[in-house]
C-alpha cells in the first residue's frame, strides 16, 4: 500500500445501496468544507434508475442513480471511491465488482459481519491491483477539509467542534469507528487538530491495516505526527512495530493498545469487535503496547493518559518549529433540515392533513384508537370495522350486525341494474378491474341506489315535525317531489320486497325502538291506499331503520345524527355493498372471456 | 467474522461428511457424543459399532492436554464409558486456570496404531498456512522442529509443487495417500468456512488416514452461506465461561437484536459498575479502571451498540443495575455510564431506557449508595444529557453528567474517588 494521499477536495464518490442520511451528511460536510463539487457523483441502487434529491447547502440537487457498478463507473470516470453500504450478504461480492473497475481507487465497506475468507478475498485482489480497502465493519475515515465517508464523525456540530472542516496536522487511524470520533475530539482539544483519520474496522482481518496507513501517513508531507489507536486480538500492531523498528517512520508515533482489561477474565473472551479476542500472550493489549514502546512509539500508561501524550508530542513539535499553525476559517452555517428543526422545538410548520379515524404510526394500525390485534382477537367484523371507521365508536353488536345485512342485502341486484350494466360493459371492453368498477359506481346516484339518505332524510324531518303520513305525503306531492323510499319497479302490495321484510324483522327483535321504522311502514300504508305499487323499498327500509339505529342506540347526540343524514353516510352503505357485487361481475366477465359488448341496432330507435 | 470454536465431534462430522462429498472417498471416521441427556441403550442402537468395538472416551469441551490431565481412557467396553461418563459428568475441572464442568465427552473405537502424524491449518491474512509432521501426539511440542509448514496466499490453490515440502520425507506407499488426504482436507477448510482446524494426531487405519484428534474453528459470519453445509452446529461457550441467570438473560436479548449488548459480571461484590456504549470504548473504560489500579473493585464489563430499541436498553439497563445493587455493603459504590461520541447512534434513545430503569431501580440504587457517572456525546446528545441530569434531581440519587467537552474516562478517575473517599 503505502504512497499517500487517498483524498483530496475534488475526490468523488459512488454510494452504494442508497442511504439518505449518510449521503446527506457527506454533503453536509463539503459545503461546510467549501468543497465546488458534491463529493457523491452518483449512487448504485441494485435494480433502479433516476435520480434521488438531497441538498448541497441551501439547494437541492439531484444526484443520478444507476442499478449497477459498471454503469455508475462508465458514468462517473473520475470517482475512484466506493463506498459500500450492502448488507454483510452481498457487501463482499459488490466491493469486488467494483474493485474489479479500473476507475475504482479505493473501496469502503461499512457492514459489519462479512466473513473472512470473502475479506481475504478482497485483500489479495487490492494487493495485486494496487487498490486500497478500507473495512469491513467500520465508519470509514475522513480527510479533514476534503472528504468524509458516509457517517464519519457524526454530526454537524461535532465536525465544527473538532474543527474537520479545515486540515489540521495529525494522522489518526485506529480499529474503532466509535472511538475514532472520540479521538477526532480530544485531539482537536490538544493539537490543531486531524489531517486525516481512518477508521479500519473491527475485524480478525482488515482491508487495510493500521501500519497501512501509518506508513502512508509518513509520505503526507502535512502529516506532522500520528496518533494509532490499536486493540487486542490479532496481531497487526507489530506490523507496525516492525515499520518503527526498520526506522520506516520518521515523525512521531502516539500509540495505545486497547483491551488491557482482557487479564481480569477469567476465560477467554471475545468483546465488542470480532477482532477482539484474547488470544496468546503476544495479541495482549500489554505485550503490544510493551512491544510499540520499545520500538520507539509513545505509548501512555493508560488510555486516560492518552490525551496528555499527544498533547505533549504536539507541543515538542511545534516548539521545534515543525509544525506551521493553521490558518483558522470559520465555516458556512449548514441550513438545518426542517425535521430536525421541528424535533429539536426550534421550528414549526403546519400540517396539511389532519385524520381522526385511524394511525399507522405506532406498532400496529389502529381504527378510532382501537389497535388491530384486538379488532382481530375480540372477533370483531366489518360492520364493527364500518363502525370504527365511519362513526368513530364501537357500536353494539346489534347494531353492527345490521349494517352487515345491510352490506349483504345490498351487494348485488343481479346483472341488469344500471351499475352492474356499466361494469359488465366496461369489462368487456377489456379494461382492469378498478376501471370496470368505477364506471359501474359512478351510475349510483340519485336514481340508482343514492335514496337512502333521500328517504332517512325526509322521514326524519316528517317524524319530528309530527307531520301525520297524509300531511307528508301530500305535501311532498304539492312540491312534485317523489317519496323516496316509497315505490317498486315489480314489487307491489300484495307482494312486498322480501329484503325489506328481512330488516323489519331483524329490527324488531334487536332494535331497543322502530318509531322510525313505524312511521315509515304508517306512510307505506297510506302510499298503498293510493296505488298498489308504492310500496316500502329497500332504500326506504334502511334509511327509516338507520334513523333507529341513530336514536335508538343512545350513542350519538341529536346534532351527531343530523350531520349522519346531512352528509349522506347512508349512500355509503349502498356504496360499498353494491362495489361488492360489481367486483365480482368484473371478474364473472374476465373469467367467461366475454368479447366487446356492443348495443344491437335492433334495440335503438333511430329517428329524426 | 469472529471465529468460533467447534466441539471435537462437529470437527469429525464435518470432516467425514464432506470429505465424501468433496472426494468421493470416505472416511472411516465414527464418533458418538454423549452428554447429561444421552441415554446409552438409545445411543447403543444408533450407533452398533459402540458394542462390537473396544472404545476410547474424553472431555469434548474445547480444552486441550486432555490425555496429560488422565481425562482420557482408553480400551472400554460401554457399560465401562457410561461408569467413566457418569463419574465426571457435571464435575468440574480446572484446565489452564479455567475452571467449569464437564458436561460434553466424546466416544470413539479404540485405535490401537504406530503413527502419529500432525497437520494443522490456520487462516490468516494473505492466505492459510498449513502445517504437517511425522512425529505427531502429545509430544508435537518437543518435536516442533519437524514440523513443516507452507504457506498457501489467497486464491492459489494447493498444488502437488507446494504441498512437497510437507510430505517430502514420507516413505513412498504412503506419501499418495496422505498427499491426497491434506489436499482434500485444505479443499474443505475453506469449503466450509474454517479459519482453524487441527488434527493431533492422525493415523492411518488400512492405509486410510483417522483423525484419533481434532480442533476446529468456524468463522460464524460466515454461517449465511453455509446453513446446509454445517448442519446442526453448536458454538459452545469457552471452557470456564458459565453464565449466571443475568449474563444468560443479556446473551438470549443479544442474540434476538440487530443492536450489540454485552454483559459479563467479574466481581458482584465490586464497587466500581460500568455500562457502556460502543465496542472500543466499553473495552477502554473496563481498562482505565484497572490501569488506575482498581481492577479489584470492578465489577462487570457491559457494552451496548449498534443503535438498540429504548424497550431493549431498558430491559438490559435494568438488568446491570440489579447486579450492581445486588451486594449493598453499606460503603459508597459507582455506577459508570459511559461512552464515547457517537457517529449515528441517537442518544437521548438510547438513554431514555436507561432513565426509565434507573427510575423503577430508585430504591435499590438508593441502598446500595449508588453514584451515577455519565458521559457521553453524538447526535442529540445535549437532550440525553438533559434527562439524566434532571434524573437526578428527580430521585434524589447523585448523578455527574458529561459531554464530549470532557475526556471520555475521566468520570473513571470520579467513580474511583468516590469509592475511596471517606464514608
Amino acid at each position: 500500500m503505502a504512497t499517500g494521499q487517498l483524498f483530496s477536495r475534488t475526490t468523488q464518490a459512488l454510494f452504494y445501496n442508497y442511504k439518505q442520511l449518510p449521503i446527506q451528511r457527506m454533503l453536509d460536510f463539503d459545503f461546510l468544507c467549501g468543497r465546488e463539487t458534491p463529493s457523491v457523483a452518483g449512487i448504485i441502487n441494485p435494480g433502479g434508475d433516476g435520480f434521488q434529491k438531497l441538498f448541497f447547502g441551501q439547494e437541492e440537487i439531484a444526484i443520478p442513480v444507476h442499478s449497477t457498478i459498471e454503469a455508475a463507473c462508465a458514468a462517473h470516470p473520475t470517482a475512484d471511491v466506493f463506498i459500500n453500504f450492502a448488507s454483510f450478504r452481498s457487501a463482499a461480492a459488490s466491493s469486488m465488482s467494483a474493485l474489479k473497475q479500473p476507475t475504482i481507487r479505493v473501496a469502503a465497506i461499512i457492514a459489519e459481519g462479512v466473513p473472512e475468507s470473502d475479506a481475504k478475498q478482497l485483500i489479495a485482489f487490492a494487493r495485486a491491483n494496487n487498490k486500497v480497502v478500507i473495512g469491513p465493519a467500520t465508519v470509514g475515515g475522513i480527510q479533514a477539509g476534503a472528504f468524509k465517508i458516509g457517517d464519519t464523525a457524526g454530526t454537524i456540530d461535532n465536525i465544527i467542534h473538532c474543527k474537520l472542516y479545515r486540515p489540521g496536522s495529525v494522522g489518526f487511524v485506529s480499529k474503532s469507528g466509535g472511538m475514532s470520533n472520540e479521538l477526532y475530539n480530544s485531539i482537536a482539544r490538544v493539537t490543531d487538530g486531524i489531517y486525516e483519520g481512518i477508521a479500519i474496522g473491527g475485524d480478525v482481518f482488515p482491508g487495510s491495516t493500521l501500519s497501512d496507513h501509518v506508513l502512508r501517513f509518513n509520505n503526507i508531507p502535512q502529516v506532522k505526527m500520528m496518533v494509532v489507536l490499536g486493540e487486542l486480538g490479532g496481531r497487526d500492531e507489530y506490523s507496525l512495530v516492525e515499520a518503527l523498528k526498520q526506522g520506516k517512520v520518521n515523525k512521531p508515533v502516539v500509540a495505545w493498545v486497547s483491551g488491557t482489561c482482557a487479564r481480569l477474565f477469567k476465560s477467554e473472551v471475545q468483546f465488542g469487535h470480532a477482532g477482539a479476542k484474547s488470544g496468546g500472550e503476544m495479541e495482549s493489549a500489554q505485550a503490544k503496547n510493551e512491544a510499540l514502546r520499545e520500538a520507539g512509539a509513545i505509548v501512555p500508561t493508560s488510555y486516560e493518559a492518552l490525551e496528555a501524550a499527544i498533547k505533549e508530542t504536539f507541543e515538542k513539535l511545534v516548539e521545534e518549529g515543525k509544525t506551521t499553525p493553521v490558518k483558522e476559517i470559520v465555516p458556512p452555517q449548514i441550513p438545518e433540515d426542517l425535521n430536525t428543526a421541528i424535533k429539536s422545538g426550534k421550528v414549526r410548520a403546519p400540517t396539511h392533513i389532519i385524520s381522526t379515524i385511524s394511525d399507522d404510526r405506532g406498532e400496529e394500525p389502529c381504527y378510532a384508537g382501537v389497535p388491530m390485534s384486538s379488532i382481530v382477537e375480540s372477533g370483531y367484523g366489518v360492520g364493527d370495522v364500518i363502525s370504527l371507521l365511519w362513526f368513530k365508536r364501537s357500536l353494539p353488536r346489534y347494531c353492527t350486525h345490521f349494517i352487515e345485512i345491510c352490506i349483504m342485502l345490498c351487494a348485488d341486484h343481479g346483472p341488469c341494474v344500471s351499475g352492474a350494466h356499466n361494469t359488465i360493459v366496461t369489462a368487456r371492453a377489456g379494461k382492469d378491474l378498478v376501471s370496470s368498477l368505477v364506471s359501474g359506481l359512478l351510475t349510483i346516484g340519485p336514481r340508482f341506489g343514492g335514496a337512502i339518505d333521500d328517504a332517512a332524510r325526509y322521514f326524519k324531518d316528517a317524524y319530528d315535525r309530527g307531520l301525520t303520513p297524509y300531511e307528508f305525503v301530500e305535501g311532498m306531492k304539492k312540491k312534485g317531489i317523489r317519496v323516496p323510499g316509497i315505490g317498486h319497479r315489480i314489487k307491489r302490495g300484495d307482494n312486498k320486497d322480501k329484503r325489506v321484510e328481512l330488516l323489519q324483522r331483524f329490527a324488531r327483535t334487536h332494535f331497543p325502538s322502530v318509531k322510525y321504522m313505524e312511521y315509515a311502514v304508517q306512510v307505506e300504508t297510506y302510499t298503498l291506499s293510493k296505488a298498489n305499487n308504492l310500496v316500502m323499498n329497500v332504500d326506504g327500509a334502511i334509511g327509516s331503520l338507520f334513523l333507529d339505529l341513530l336514536a335508538g342506540s343512545g350513542m350519538f347526540t341529536k346534532q351527531e345524527i343530523d350531520e349522519i343524514v346531512e352528509i349522506g353516510y347512508l349512500n355509503g352503505l349502498f356504496v360499498l355493498a353494491r362495489s361488492i357485487g360489481l367486483i365480482g361481475h368484473t371478474f364473472d366477465q374476465k373469467r367467461l372471456k366475454q368479447p366487446l359488448y356492443r348495443h344491437p341496432w335492433e334495440d335503438v330507435l333511430y329517428t329524426k | 467474522m469472529a471465529r468460533k470454536k467447534i466441539r471435537e465431534y462437529d470437527s469429525k462430522r464435518l470432516l467425514k461428511e464432506h470429505f465424501k462429498r468433496l472426494s468421493g472417498k470416505e472416511l472411516p471416521i465414527k464418533s458418538a457424543q454423549v452428554t447429561q441427556s444421552t441415554d446409552f441403550n438409545e445411543l447403543a442402537k444408533k450407533e452398533s459399532w459402540l458394542l462390537s468395538t473396544k472404545l476410547v472416551v474424553k472431555p469434548d469441551m474445547l480444552f486441550g492436554k486432555r490425555g496429560k490431565s488422565g481425562l482420557v481412557a482408553l480400551n472400554l467396553d460401554l457399560s465401562q464409558v457410561s461408569t467413566f461418563v457418569n463419574e465426571r459428568l457435571g464435575k468440574e475441572v480446572e484446565m489452564g486456570g479455567c475452571r467449569g464442568p464437564i458436561t460434553t465427552f466424546i466416544v470413539e473405537p479404540f485405535i490401537p496404531h504406530n503413527e502419529e502424524f500432525y497437520l494443522n491449518i490456520v487462516s490468516e491474512r494473505l492466505g492459510n498456512s498449513i502445517s504437517f509432521s511425522e512425529c505427531g501426539g502429545i509430544e508435537i511440542e518437543e518435536n516442533w522442529d519437524k514440523v513443516k509448514t507452507v504457506f498457501i496466499p489467497t486464491g492459489v490453490s494447493l498444488t502437488s509443487e507446494l504441498c512437497a515440502p510437507l510430505v517430502a520425507t514420507l516413505p513412498l506407499e504412503i506419501k499418495v495417500e496422505i498427499e491426497e488426504f491434506i489436499k482434500t482436507v485444505f479443499t474443505l477448510f475453506q469449503d466450509l468456512d474454517f479459519t482453524f482446524l487441527e488434527m493431533n494426531p492422525f493415523t492411518l487405519v488400512n492405509g486410510k488416514p483417522y483423525p484419533l484428534d481434532m480442533r476446529g474453528e468456524l468463522d460464524d459470519t460466515a454461517a449465511f452461506k453455509n446453513f446446509k453445509k454445517w448442519g446442526n452446529i453448536e458454538f459452545p461457550m469457552p471452557f470456564g465461561r458459565v453464565m449466571s441467570p443475568t449474563e444468560s438473560f443479556i446473551h438470549g436479548l443479544d442474540e434476538k437484536t440487530s443492536a450489540s449488548l454485552k454483559f459479563t459480571v467479574l466481581n458482584p461484590k465490586g464497587r466500581i459498575w460500568t455500562m457502556v456504549a460502543g465496542g472500543g470504548a466499553s473495552v477502554i473504560y473496563a481498562d482505565t479502571v484497572g490501569d488506575l489500579g482498581y481492577a479489584s473493585e470492578l465489577g462487570n464489563y457491559a457494552e451496548y451498540s449498534g443503535a438498540p430499541k429504548e424497550e431493549e436498553v431498558l430491559q438490559y439497563a435494568r438488568v446491570v443495575i440489579d447486579c450492581a445493587t445486588a451486594n449493598p455493603d453499606g460503603r459508597k459504590r459507582a455506577l459508570v455510564v459511559g461512552g464515547g461520541i457517537a457517529n449515528f447512534t441517537d442518544v437521548a434513545a438510547t438513554f431514555n431506557g436507561i432513565i426509565r430503569a434507573m427510575k423503577e431501580k430508585e430504591s435499590k440504587l438508593k441502598a446500595a449508595r449508588m453514584h451515577i457517572y455519565v458521559r457521553r456525546g453524538g447526535p442529540n446528545y445535549q437532550t440525553g444529557l438533559a434527562k439524566m441530569r434532571a434524573l437526578g434531581d428527580q430521585i434524589g440519587i447523585p448523578i455527574e453528567v458529561y459531554g464530549p467537552e470532557e475526556t471520555m474516562t475521566g468520570i473513571c478517575k470520579q467513580a474511583i474517588q468516590c469509592i475511596t473517599a471517606a464514608a
